[in-house]
C-alpha cells in the first residue's frame, strides 16, 4: 500500500514537472454537491472547481445538487453519485448528521469523502474544508453591524436562513460570544428565513415593524442579505437600518450604492469550490492523507492545515463595501 | 305485454374483460414504467447494476408507504395533507424517547402510536365536526411539524441504537432492503384491503355517492375515521424508516413530502375527485417515481429539470387517456 502510495507521488511529482503529462492518467472524477441548485454562491464555486479541473487536466467536474436545500433531497443525488462509482464526493451538507449513513456508504464502497461550506459529522466523511473560520465570520458580521451604529449604539437583529442550516447556527453562536466586546451592540431576536427570497423578505418586514428602533440587520446568508436590504429599501429606511452580514457582490451591488447595506463581507466562493476540488483530488488519487495535522495542497489558494476534526479553514472571509464592489460585482 | 320484455338487458360486465385490462390505466403505467426503464439502461452504463436498482428502491418505498393509505382517503373523497408533518412529529417523539433511553422496540411503539393518535385526531376533526378533510390537515399539517420545530428548534436529536438501523439501512437478503420488502407486503395488504373486501367496496361506495352510501347502510363516517387512522398509522411506520435511514431527527424531517405521496397516487390513477383508483396503480406510480428520479439523477439532470420532468409526465398521463377517448368519440 504505501509503495503504491509511494509510487503515485513520484508520479504527480513528475507530471507536476512535464506539464501535459497528466492527460495520459485515467480520468478522475470528482462530483460537487451543492445545498441545492440555480443559487448563486454555488455556481461560482462550480466555476471555481471548473478551473481546478482544468488546471490539473485529467480531472472531469460533475456539478450537482437537490432542487431544494433538504437532506432528503441531497441523499437522492449522493446515491445517483455512489452508482456512478465517481472517484470523490465534495458536499455542501444541507444536514449534520443525516447525510452521514449515506456518505459511509459512498466510503465503504471506495469514494473519497470530503465536506465544504457546510459540513457533515466527522464519521461521515475524511475531511472538512470551513471557508473560513467560525470565530472570524462571527466577529466580522458583528464588527461590521458596530461599525456603522449610532453613537451610543443601538438594537441589531439576525435573519438567518433555517434553524437546521449548520454553518449560520455556528456563526451565530460565535457572534453571541464576542457581543460583550461590542456594548453597543444589543441583539433583540434572531428570526428564520429558510434561505427563501419571499419568506426572508416578510421575516425583515416583520422585523421593521416589530422593532421601531431597529438600527441594524445581520443576514448571515446570501438570499436573506438581498432580501433584507430590499425590505428596508421598501419601509423607506435607508440610512436608518444598515443591512449587513455575509452576501455575494453581484446580488449586493444595488444595495451597496443605494446605502441600505454599507458594508458586508463573504469569502471568495470561486476559491472554495478550487479548493475543495483540489484537496478532493489529492486524497482521491492518493498525494495526501486527511489526518489531524495533515498538511493539504489548494492549489493557488495555499495549504490547509486539519485540526483534530479533520477539518481546516481556507482564508478569512473578505469585506465590500463602496470602494471595491464595482470591481467585483462582474465576478460573483 | 310481460314487463320481463321491456327490461333491458343488463350484462355483467360492461365490456370485454380483457379488452378493460388492456385499455387500463394499469397497463398504460406498464408501458410508461418499462419505456423509462429502458431508456434508463440506454442512457447510463450504472444503471443496469443489482445495486443501482437496490439504491434505486429509497427513492420511493417511504413515500410509497404512505401512498398506499393515501389512496384509499383519496378514493373514499378525502385526503390527508399533514402526513408529511405526522412523520416529523413520529420522528421527534421517538428522538425525545431516545434521549431517555429506549431501545428499538420501544421506539417502533412510539412512532406507531404517535402516527395513529395524529391519524385519530384528523378523523375526528373531519368525521365528528364534520369540516372538510383539507382544510382541517392543512391545519394540522402546520400544527404537527410546529410541535416538533417547538421541541426541537434548531437542535436534532441523534444517538439512535444500532439495532434501529435496520429498518432503512438493513438488508433482508442481498440486495433486498427491508424496506422494500416492507412495502411489497403492504401493498399485498392494502391491494386485498380495497380490492378483495367488503371494506374496500364501501370505500368507492363512499367516494362515489356518500349520501347513497349512508342510505344503503354503509356506516360512512366510520369509514374515512378508519381511513384517517390507517393514514396517519402509516406515516408513522414511513418515520421508522426514514429517521433509521437519517439515522436522527430534525424538525425539517420530510419536508415537502405530502404533494410528493399525493402525486404518486394520482400518476396512479385514483381519481381526486374520489371513486376510482387501484393499488397496482400506486405502485407502478411509485416505481415510475422511483425510476425517473433515479435516472435522471445517474445523468446528473439538475434538479429543476427533474421536477418539470415529473410535472410533464403527470400531465402526460392525465391528459393521454382524455385525448384517447376524445379521439374515439369522433370517429365513431
Amino acid at each position: 500500500m504505501s509503495i503504491v502510495r509511494k509510487l503515485l507521488v513520484t508520479a504527480a511529482a513528475t507530471a507536476a514537472l512535464m506539464v501535459g503529462s497528466a492527460h495520459a492518467q485515467e480520468t478522475v472524477r470528482i462530483a460537487l454537491v451543492a445545498k441545492a441548485l440555480g443559487i448563486g454562491f454555488f455556481e461560482a464555486a462550480n466555476e471555481g472547481a471548473q478551473e481546478a479541473a482544468k488546471e490539473l487536466g485529467n480531472v472531469e467536474v460533475i456539478y450537482t445538487g437537490p432542487t431544494d436545500t433538504t437532506a432528503e433531497g441531497q441523499i437522492e443525488v449522493i446515491n445517483s453519485l455512489i452508482a456512478q462509482n465517481v472517484d470523490a464526493i465534495a458536499v455542501s451538507a444541507n444536514d449534520t448528521d443525516a447525510l452521514v449513513p449515506t456518505l459511509k456508504r459512498a466510503m465503504d464502497r471506495g469514494i473519497t469523502v470530503i465536506s465544504w461550506d457546510s459540513g457533515v459529522a466527522p464519521e461521515g466523511r475524511q475531511m472538512h474544508l470551513n471557508p473560513s473560520s467560525n470565530q472570524l465570520i462571527g466577529e466580522m458580521c458583528v464588527k461590521m453591524a458596530a461599525e456603522h451604529l449610532p453613537e451610543g449604539g443601538g438594537e441589531v437583529a439576525i435573519l438567518s436562513a433555517s434553524a437546521t442550516h449548520t454553518n449560520q447556527n455556528n456563526w451565530i453562536a460565535e457572534m453571541k460570544k464576542v457581543l460583550p466586546e461590542y456594548p453597543g451592540v444589543n441583539l433583540v431576536t434572531t428570526v428564520y428565513g429558510d434561505d427563501l427570497a419571499d419568506k426572508s423578505y416578510r421575516e425583515a418586514q416583520g422585523l421593521i415593524q416589530s422593532y421601531p428602533n431597529l438600527k441594524a440587520i445581520i443576514a448571515p446568508t446570501s438570499v436573506g442579505i438581498v432580501a433584507a436590504a430590499q425590505a428596508v429599501t421598501d419601509a423607506g429606511k435607508i440610512g436608518e437600518i444598515n443591512v449587513t452580514g455575509l452576501g455575494l457582490p453581484s446580488e449586493m451591488a444595488a444595495h451597496v450604492e443605494s446605502g441600505a447595506s454599507k458594508s458586508f463581507a463573504i469569502w471568495n466562493p470561486i476559491d472554495l469550490g478550487y479548493a475543495a476540488t483540489m484537496i478532493a483530488y489529492n486524497l482521491a488519487t492518493g498525494q495526501a492523507t486527511a489526518e489531524p495535522g495533515a498538511q493539504i495542497s489548494m492549489g493557488r489558494v495555499g495549504t490547509v492545515t486539519l485540526d483534530q476534526n479533520n477539518e481546516g479553514a481556507m482564508a478569512e472571509p473578505f469585506v465590500y463595501d463602496a470602494s471595491n464592489i464595482e470591481q467585483f460585482k462582474d465576478i460573483f | 305485454m310481460t314487463v320481463a320484455s321491456t327490461r333491458p338487458h343488463i350484462p355483467d360486465r360492461l365490456e370485454n374483460p380483457w379488452r378493460m385490462a388492456l385499455f387500463s390505466w394499469e397497463t398504460l403505467l406498464i408501458v410508461v414504467a418499462v419505456a423509462i426503464f429502458i431508456a434508463n439502461s440506454l442512457a447510463s452504463p450504472y444503471f443496469l447494476n443489482v445495486w443501482s436498482l437496490s439504491d434505486l428502491t429509497f427513492n420511493f418505498t417511504e413515500k410509497g408507504l404512505i401512498a398506499l393509505a393515501m389512496a384509499l382517503l383519496i378514493v373514499a373523497g378525502e385526503i390527508d395533507l399533514s402526513v408529511a408533518a405526522i412523520i416529523a412529529l413520529s420522528s421527534t417523539m421517538m428522538g425525545m424517547a431516545v434521549q431517555a433511553g429506549a431501545d428499538t422496540p420501544v421506539l417502533v411503539l412510539i412512532a406507531i402510536g404517535t402516527g395513529l393518535a395524529c391519524g385519530i385526531f384528523n378523523g375526528a376533526l373531519v368525521t365528528r365536526l364534520g369540516l372538510p378533510s383539507i382544510v382541517v390537515t392543512i391545519g394540522t399539517m402546520s400544527l404537527f411539524r410546529g410541535i416538533s420545530y417547538i421541541i426541537l428548534g434548531d437542535q436534532a436529536y441523534k444517538g439512535y441504537p444500532a439495532g434501529f438501523a435496520f429498518f432503512g439501512q438493513g438488508y433482508v437478503w442481498w440486495v433486498i432492503s427491508f424496506e422494500l420488502v416492507l412495502f411489497i407486503v403492504a401493498a399485498f395488504v392494502f391491494g386485498v384491503l380495497l380490492h378483495r373486501t367488503s371494506f374496500g367496496r364501501t370505500i368507492y361506495a363512499i367516494g362515489n355517492n356518500p349520501v347513497a352510501a349512508t342510505f344503503s347502510g354503509v356506516p360512512v363516517e366510520r369509514v374515512k375515521f378508519i381511513l384517517f387512522c390507517l393514514t396517519g398509522l402509516m406515516s408513522g411506520i414511513a418515520s421508522i424508516c426514514l429517521t433509521s435511514r437519517l439515522a436522527s431527527t430534525r424538525p425539517s424531517i420530510a419536508f415537502g413530502w405530502e404533494l410528493e405521496v399525493v402525486t404518486m397516487v394520482v400518476l396512479g390513477g385514483v381519481s381526486i375527485l374520489g371513486g376510482a383508483g387501484s393499488i397496482p396503480g400506486v405502485v407502478l406510480a411509485a416505481i415510475i417515481m422511483g425510476l425517473v428520479t433515479f435516472g435522471l439523477g445517474l445523468l446528473n439532470v439538475p434538479g429543476i429539470v427533474m421536477s418539470i420532468f415529473t410535472g410533464l409526465l403527470l400531465i402526460t398521463v392525465i391528459a393521454l387517456p382524455i385525448l384517447w377517448n376524445r379521439l374515439r368519440q369522433k370517429g365513431a
